[in-house]
């Protein structure tokens, strides 16, 4: 790699959160001139690093430097992180698409109160072209396309001196040629000295533009590799922390696993095509049977089942319900069918957070008994404390606010407002996400219960492990398609890992 | 557990109230009550009279309260629920309830001219098309919230723009006058009943509301859709429809608001009926505690600032506080109130009192 001036440098970083150890001493260099990818999967601390660095949150541990220097700097606050020479460009765009270019460029970093236009203008032109930024500064921001969006918020980033720049998930709603015109930049912006952060879930894209490779999970980290010496296939093993080497002794599931499975299908969809984005797809799932979505993040593996589900709209195919053709229009479509499902985004698609434990679970039943039909509240308790003993759920009381409880005890409640609706297939997408490991055992040992009890069950879960102890047939999915299915067998972690890898390399 | 709970000391006990929703508003008309009670006992005399028609009636400031309250408690039931579901207010109900007392005294009016000398419909039909008329409008306003995702305040501006004209319209700009006193009924007293009529209203909706929300799941459904639209709607719940459908019931509660309006005085000033109601509805809901931005709600708490509201009113006018000044006073009031209320300062009286009564709450601890 030679002798690069480093430009950033984070050593012994923790973090944590109550109850959770978010980072745990990781150290992170970024040096003059390269494009660092920051790898790993949910909750690996790829957002909380950068979090860290960008001084939305505050490091509990560790040091920071920036440049040559020896002293540690702290970093308090995003603008000081600005000050510091370190710039972020977010997912999201987060300039105003209401003012025009230049005006995105400077806002909020003019001095005094007066406002030089014309020189403003002037300048933003320059870098601009400078960038090959194919924008107007006078043009409105809204009036581009999202990528030259992107790119002028990162010349806004750039034109702040930046040292160090972060770019979080930049090309996630952009199209192919948008994304050649970003590595450009990219490129023409490392040339010129800029130490760039990528993060991102697209592997091919890290493989197209990035030198080097810093690889997190569970919050601690796995190394930094140049990218040579890290073909696909080992970077998706490191990513979800098997060796290939330990790969022989994978245990094998119950008898009968490997088997065909008779009858009709509990649900079956046939070419269901969800309108995210995701390729039309055929899945069916029978009784007793748990199986799983796998693939990395943004594969598409919740967009299939929020689509069966009807949580997205779907623009063509089938879904068959014990072999009777139904039409799944919305969420209540699908819980009348017998169909539960825990959605990824705890917070945003699962929990309702001021209301009691007791009014979460037993939201769903209630939606689908019926408005004019409430549960008295000494039902509603029995059903809440039922749900509470059999899932060991530790609330203070049925009437806390699901807010107040921790990460694992939310997925709990959750999870026993599906039960209490009694589906017959129910669908729990990442379940395990961001909860302690005893929590996480718990649920995987549920979910085979459930499927003793002749319940069908599809569990999405990022750690391939979960998946292969708990599913007895695995799809998987790689950019928004569906590129295999596995069952008996061919469920080895190596298989696994191969065809999420995909690829050549 | 169970234990402690038993041992828990007064700082406590008073940390925990602080906390109740219901506090604030209690605590106000508490301390209006004190107030009133030094400064002048006589402010709760209550005595039996007569009206100009010869018919008992009980008068005194209580009586005042009560009755001149029952148009701003019925639509801070409305208000509570819009602001609950949409996060937002509808501003358009004084415009509206002018609407409401237009097509009452239209339909009342008939054919017959602004000045009939007997009602051309029953009181009934007119109320019930007014309803109807009301909760047209609350569809529209709700579709525009619910369906369009316009801010609510921006939806509802259109029709507290437009309401007064509109009811100007409807009774091509005259000013009907309805003779028959039974329309004043509803506003003022049912011969021989002693307390105002519009008291018995305001309690036959607090009832109404009561029983639908015991008996129904608009209360869970509206909380949900108002703390977490998405997941809601994963739970099988319709968030447009549940936010457009309290636009309706809103509505609804305008046009009785109306019918009281316009039955006080059996004739209707389109620009002054019903002014800045919606301001003192959003007040109601704001001092009981609710959070303006949606989600959980408390009924009681919303009803109760209404009357609080009222009250304080009423003791302004009682210390001759000339009207022009009112609105000034009531600002004041209302600022510490509401800062009060403000959940941030809420949980800064909590620890205060635990601090003040540490040796309970190291126990607790």
């Amino acid at each position: 790699m030679g002798e690069k001036k480093t430009v950033l440098k984070m050593r012994g970083i923790c973090k944590y959160f109550p109850g959770v150890k978010a980072l745990q001493n990781v150290d992170f260099t970024l040096r003059e001139g390269e494009i660092h990818a920051l790898m790993g999967e949910n909750g690996a601390g790829k957002s909380t690093l950068i979090k860290v660095l960008t001084g939305v949150y505050q490091k509990d541990e560790g040091q920071i430097f920036i440049g040559d220097s020896e002293k540690p700097i702290v970093i308090h606050s995003p603008q000081e992180a600005q000050n510091a020479g370190i710039s972020t460009v977010y997912q999201e765009i987060t300039l105003c698409p209401n003012l025009t270019v230049a005006e995105n460029m400077y806002i909020g970093r003019t001095k005094g109160t007066g406002v030089n236009w014309s020189k403003m203008n002037a300048n933003a032109k320059k870098l601009l072209d400078s960038l090959q930024i194919p924008a107007q500064p006078t043009q409105q921001l809204g009036s581009c396309s999202i990528a030259v969006q992107q790119m002028v918020a990162i010349a806004r980033a750039v034109d702040m001196e930046c040292k160090v720049l972060i770019l979080d998930e930049p090309t996630s709603s952009l199209d192919e040629q948008e994304v050649q015109k970003l590595f450009t930049l990219m490129r023409d912006l490392k040339a010129k000295g800029v130490g760039i952060i990528f993060v991102t879930h697209f592997l091919d894209q890290v493989y197209e533009v990035c030198d080097t490779i810093t690889v997190l999970r569970d919050g601690q980290l796995v190394d930094e590799y140049p990218i040579a010496e890290l073909p696909r296939v080992k970077l998706v093993s490191k990513m979800l922390g098997k060796e290939l080497d330990d790969l022989s002794d994978i245990k094998k599931h119950d008898d009968g696993d490997g088997k065909l499975h008779e009858g009709t299908a509990v649900l079956e969809v046939k070419q269901l095509k969800p309108t995210t984005g995701v390729s039309p797809f055929d899945f069916e799932i029978y009784e007793g049977e748990v199986n799983g979505f796998t693939g990395l993040l943004g594969s598409g593996r919740s967009e299939c089942v929020r689509a069966i589900f009807g949580a997205d709209k779907t623009s063509g195919g089938e879904v068959l319900v014990g072999g009777k053709k139904v039409k799944i229009n919305k969420p209540l479509d699908a819980m009348k069918n017998g169909v539960g499902y825990l959605a990824e985004d705890r917070k945003r698609d699962g929990i309702i957070g001021d209301l009691s434990v007791r009014e979460n679970i037993i939201l769903a039943l209630q939606v689908m008994k019926g408005f004019f039909r409430p549960f008295s509240r000494a039902k509603a308790e029995a059903f809440a404390d039922e749900y509470i003993k059999l899932l060991q759920i530790k609330t203070a009381s049925t009437n806390t606010p699901i807010k107040s409880l921790s990460g694992g005890n939310q997925q709990k409640v959750i999870l026993a407002r599906w039960l209490l609706t009694n589906p017959s297939y129910l669908i729990l997408d990442e379940p395990t996400r961001g909860i302690d490991v005893g929590t996480k055992v718990e649920i995987q040992k549920l979910v085979l219960k459930l499927a003793d009890e002749g319940k069908s069950v599809t569990f999405i879960s990022s750690e391939i492990d979960e998946m292969l102890r708990t599913c007895s047939r695995l799809i998987v999915m790689r950019d928004r398609k569906v590129v295999g299915s596995l069952t008996g067998d061919e469920l080895t972690q190596n298989n696994i890992m191969a065809t999420i890898a995909g690829g050549d390399k | 557990m169970a234990k402690k709970n038993n041992k828990k000391g007064i700082g406590s006990i008073f940390a925990g109230l602080f906390r109740n929703q219901i506090f604030i508003p209690l605590a106000a008309l508490l301390i209006l009550v004190v107030f009133n009670l030094i400064a002048d006992p006589s402010f709760f005399k209550i005595t039996l009279g007569q009206n100009n028609a010869g018919d008992p009636i009980l008068s005194g400031n209580i009586m005042t309260i009560l009755n001149n309250a029952s148009e701003l408690a019925i639509l801070a039931i409305g208000m509570t629920l819009v602001t609950a579901a949409s996060g937002g207010q509808d501003i358009s109900v004084g415009a509206t309830i002018a609407i409401a007392g237009s097509v009452i005294l239209r339909i009342l009016c008939g054919a017959a001219g602004p000045r009939p000398e007997t009602m051309q419909a029953p009181i009934i039909v007119a109320f019930l098309i007014a309803c109807v008329v009301t909760m047209l409008f609350g569809a529209f306003n709700g579709a525009l919230v619910a369906y369009f995702k316009i801010q609510p305040m921006v939806a509802t501006l259109i029709m507290f723009t437009a309401g007064r004209s509109i009811a100007a319209w409807i009774n091509n700009n005259q000013l009907p006058v309805i003779k028959d006193v039974s329309f004043g009924y509803f506003g003022n007293y049912i011969p021989g009943i002693p307390v105002p009529t519009p008291v018995f209203i305001a309690i036959l909706c607090m009832i109404i509301i009561a029983l639908v929300l015991k008996f129904t799941n608009l209360g869970l459904y509206v909380q949900s859709v108002g703390i977490n639209s998405h997941s809601s709607r994963l739970n099988g719940l319709n968030p447009e429809f549940i936010k457009f459908i309290t636009y309706v019931i809103m509505g609804l509660c305008v046009a009785v608001a109306g019918l009281i309006k316009v039955s006080r005085i059996s004739t209707i000033n389109y620009s002054v009926i019903a002014k800045d109601i919606e301001m003192d509805a959003i007040l109601a809901v704001a001092l009981g505690g609710n959070a303006l931005g949606g989600g959980k709600f408390s009924m009681t708490a919303s009803i109760l600032g209404a009357y609080v509201i009222q009250f304080l009113t009423t003791t302004l006018y009682k210390f001759e506080v000339p009207s022009d000044a009112l609105p000034a006073y009531k600002a004041i009031v209302v600022i510490i109130l509401v800062v009060m209320s403000a959940p941030v300062v809420r949980e800064k009286f909590g620890q205060l009192w635990k601090k003040i009564a540490p040796e309970k709450a190291v126990k607790e601890a």
